[in-house]
């Protein structure tokens, strides 16, 4: 638990890649393979299942630190993060010589125990280990109950720490140690010892992510020719997986959603063993998808009705083959992969890539697709569709390069999604509460609000798009200009006006505005507005009825 | 509150019995000046009074045409039907409580007080009292600080590690008190085991030394700092700046650097990410929780006002908690702990480029 406390201050306190790389080396080097195991595990985002209420950690941090559980909470509003909190009020450990686990005996001997325990045995549990611990290991060990492990590092960079330890090409430690392992010293080494032959069918590759096209694919090295064209879709990315006879579904949160989408599941039967494919998971119904808001009624079900099977039936549209015949073809240039994927689906009498302007929306309501090529002979011809986008129900256009190879992450170069500008409205600032993490101590996460008559009602949330100068002067406004107090949240004076940007607007019970925007996001302060002059609630209406319409 | 010894009107404290006012936050006829911090000691009174140790300081931020007479610890001093007395609050170099006795009610300011030790500062002495009005700047359980001889080997070992990778030390502290007591507090270590370099201070800092060597503090040798001065130290000296400075092109001529922050917000992770560039040392000048509660306790105090930071939230623990009449003091710069207004060790309020302390920034409660 030292090393690992130590390695998460050194991670915390610095932004600079470099070093934290360098104390993910330091660490993976001198770590004994129970405790890599875990570091690994959390680091790169697993959860550990929750093993204790935060409601009873708090009372039984409060009862220690003898105050009353109001002050606990208002020191919680003050500092922004619970594990830190609690560290933060705990009394002192007693000083006698005092030698804390081993990361992998702290999960194995209090962690992993806690569920099964009874809130008493708890209690006795935390108690046992408070003693044992310093304030910083215990902030580390409440992360580790409560969950959320963030630390400014993605599971990019540690596959990179990792590999370089132990003498793997990042790439093959990355599809190693996505989906399906077990965080003990076994598995460790079998992951990271490079000639390990891996039983394990079910794993996905780790996804290829685009970079957004700033400034137009004029920008782009190359002439159209260079580049496939495709639709960028609005649903969910998926990597669907045939090995030994067995179909496996999983999102891009490499999380495995097989029974989510049953006829996907089934329609991807057809396709032979040893095939891997990267796309899209749409509700598509008729002539073409449904909107965003649709798919989300089929997310996170278990079991799905044959009444909303009906209702949303979803399509995956494929756009890239990543493996044929047990063969991983993720080194391959992207127009072998694409030539391959063609004449797969072709074989199989799925759906071909025919003529696609307009897009062949005929073939669609299969639960298996091809994600059409978008034929450009210009640039300027490609902006002209690409500005259809919203009325098609699509994001925009991907732009692949047609010699690349499929990378690992989020990789400038290869993929580019050019999406379509955003919509926009002037919202009022009606509420606001603290920021977590770097900006826990900042009002940084607004309300807005649109007239209806006399009244604002919300229409959305957003955090970013100010910049820190920005976020701290508004920060200072809202200090001083609190009308009430709702818990965390401050409502605030009507008196600043911001323009928000967002990629849709559908209708929502939730609000009582009865819509909410899709990806809202500040993208300037209008300085120059005063609130009576921002949107109306007639007016955002207008635009959901005119998209519904045209959609 | 009426017949309270102390009231508020628009020029801040006041006590009527006198006719003079507590650290005002607009011109008046006399004030008592616990401390020589901007937000406490402002310009255009006619006359001031303040401790014998802080008259120094207090010269210095009010230039020479000021009034400005003082007190010994302890010394009493009637003035229309109250007496008054100053008593160290420990916070800088002559920082005082001010009692205020009419017709056997005693009631006690205290300004910015701490009750950790600092070489550059009389220990605070809790004095009884009916009524004790504090400060609350920390007024949360989460603000506990640790013992400032570990902080000072922290600093040590960060600046050792640097000076061997070439790498200049750079830290901010507000440039009165909380500089000085970085210097001493290096000092006192230095002077027995050698420093890893020289030590080169800001201008704003440099101009405040000179009141505390004049009091007998113990200060180290220190140079300007600037780009010959960081050149000729290779990489080994360490840099005390106020945080105003950080950021500026003045700061850039000492890369490569590491940057500190010595406060006690840098007590949380979130204002140490933020704030603290690349390490973040608590060392405040202000009183924490558990200092808070001792302090009340032994003026033996029922009633207990409570200004800056978290005050509504203190006020309730004392009056729920610990049975004592507690209530919120309005404070002149209205705001929620931790808001970057009211950020007394952070922020620099009226520091290096204003001179002005009636700045409306000068929210800076320090
Ligand atoms: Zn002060």
């Amino acid at each position: 638990m030292k090393a690992f406390t130590r390695l998460f201050t050194r991670l915390d306190r610095t932004t600079r890649t470099s070093l934290k790389v360098e104390a993910l080396e330091d660490y993976f080097r001198a770590a004994p393979p129970a405790d890599s195991a875990w570091a690994l595990w959390v680091l790169s985002g697993a959860r550990v299942k929750r093993s204790v209420h935060t409601g009873r950690l708090r009372e039984w941090v409060a009862e220690a630190a003898q105050i009353p559980l109001w002050l606990l909470e208002e020191s919680y509003d003050a500092v922004g993060d619970l594990a830190e909190t609690l560290a933060l009020l705990l009394p002192e450990p007693p000083k006698a010589d005092r030698d804390p686990p081993a990361l992998h005996q702290v999960m194995d001997d209090w962690i992993l125990p806690l569920r099964r325990r009874s809130d008493p045995e708890k209690k006795e549990l935390l108690q046992e280990a408070w003693d044992r611990l310093e304030p910083q290991e215990r902030l580390v060990f409440h992360k580790l109950i409560t969950g959320g492990f963030r630390v400014g590092v993605g599971r990019k960079l540690v596959t990179r720490a990792l590999a370089s330890v132990v003498g793997m090409e990042p790439a093959v430690l990355a599809h190693r140690t996505t989906g399906r392992w077990e965080p003990t010293a076994r598995d460790f080494l079998l992951i990271t010892s490079p000639d390990a032959d891996l039983p394990d069918p079910g794993q996905p590759y780790p996804f290829l992510l685009a970079n957004p096209l700033e400034n137009g694919p004029a920008e782009l090295p190359g002439p159209p020719e260079c580049w496939q064209v495709e639709w960028k879709w609005d649903g969910i990315r998926g990597q669907l997986i045939l090995r030994d006879g067995e179909v496996l579904i999983w999102s891009r949160g490499e999380e495995l959603v097989t029974p989510t989408f049953p006829e996907v599941a089934e329609g991807a039967r057809i396709l032979p063993s040893g095939t891997v494919l990267d796309g899209e998971l749409l509700a598509w119904k008729g002539e073409g998808p449904l909107p965003f808001h649709q798919l989300q009624r089929r997310l996170g079900r278990k079991r799905v009705g044959r009444k909303l099977l009906d209702e949303v039936p979803v399509t995956f549209l494929a756009y890239d083959l990543l493996e044929q015949g047990g063969e991983d073809l993720r080194e391959k240039p992207l127009k072998e992969r694409r030539r391959r994927l063609e004449a797969l689906f072709s074989q199989r009498n799925l759906e071909s890539p025919t003529k696609v302007d307009p897009p062949g929306e005929s073939r669609a309501g299969l639960p298996l697709a091809l994600s059409p090529l978008v034929r450009v002979e210009s640039w300027a011809a490609a902006a002209e569709l690409r500005g259809r986008s919203r009325e098609l129900r699509r994001e925009g256009l991907m732009l692949k390069d047609r010699e690349s190879a499929y990378g690992v992450g989020r990789i400038r170069g290869p993929w580019w999604k050019w999406k379509v500008d955003p919509l926009s409205l002037d919202g009022v600032l009606i509420y606001a509460q603290r920021g977590h993490g770097r900006r826990a101590s900042l009002f940084t996460d607004y309300t807005f609000g649109v007239w209806d008559g006399d009244d604002l009602v919300p229409v959305g949330k957003a955090y970013s798009g100010l910049s820190d100068a920005e976020i701290r002067e508004v920060d200072r406004w809202i200090r001083g200009h609190v009308v009430d107090r709702f818990g965390p949240v401050r409502a605030v004076e009507p008196g600043l006006v911001f323009e928000l940007a967002f990629d849709g607007i559908r209708p929502s019970s939730r609000h009582r505005s009865g819509v909410a925007l899709r990806f809202p996001r500040m993208a300037r302060w209008r300085r120059d507005k005063p609130p009576s002059e921002a949107d109306t609630l007639a007016g955002v209406l207008g635009l959901l009825q005119r998209m519904e319409r045209d959609g | 509150m009426s017949t309270d010894l102390i009231r508020l009107d628009p020029c801040g404290l006041y006590v009527p019995a006198a006719d003079i006012h507590v650290d005002p936050w607009r011109p008046v006829e006399r004030a008592v000046i616990t401390h020589a911090h901007g937000d406490h000691a402002r310009r255009g009174s006619r006359q001031y009074l303040t401790s014998r140790r802080g008259q120094g300081v207090l010269r210095a931020r009010m230039g020479t045409d000021a009034r400005i007479e003082t007190l010994d610890w302890g010394e009493r001093l009637r003035v229309g039907d109250a007496i008054l007395s100053l008593h160290p609050a420990g916070h800088i170099l002559g920082s005082a409580q001010v009692r205020i006795e009419v017709g056997g009610e005693v009631w006690v300011v205290s300004g910015d007080y701490k009750l950790t030790s600092d070489p550059t500062t009389t220990p605070f002495e809790p004095v009884g009292c009916h009524v004790f009005i504090s400060e609350c700047t920390f007024g949360l359980p989460v603000y506990r600080w640790p013992d400032p001889k570990e902080v000072f080997e922290s600093i040590l070992e960060w600046w050792e590690e640097n000076a061997a990778s070439q790498r200049t030390s750079v830290l901010f502290g507000y440039s009165l008190g909380k500089a000085q007591r970085l210097l001493a507090g290096i000092h006192e270590r230095t002077g027995r085991h050698g420093a890893p370099g020289p030590i080169l201070v800001h201008g704003a800092v440099h101009r405040l030394l000179a009141p505390y060597r004049e009091a007998g503090i113990a200060l180290p040798e220190v140079e300007m700092a600037n780009r010959s001065s960081a050149e000729q130290a290779g990489g080994r000296a360490l840099v005390v700046a106020p945080p105003s400075a950080g950021g500026t092109s003045w700061i850039r001529a000492f890369s490569p650097s590491s940057t500190a922050f010595a406060s006690g917000w840098m007590r949380l992770r979130g204002t140490r990410r933020r704030r603290g560039g690349d390490r973040g040392f608590v060392l405040s000048d202000h009183v924490d929780w558990d200092g808070l509660l001792n302090a009340v306790e032994a003026t033996g105090a029922q009633r207990v006002g409570l200004t800056h930071g978290n005050t509504a939230a203190a006020a309730r623990y004392l009056r729920e908690d610990r049975a004592i009449d507690s209530w919120a003091l309005p404070t002149r710069f209205q705001g929620e702990a931790g808001a970057e207004t009211d950020d007394p060790e952070a922020d620099d309020g009226g520091d290096t480029p204003r001179t002005d302390d009636s700045s409306p920034k000068g929210g800076a409660a320090t």
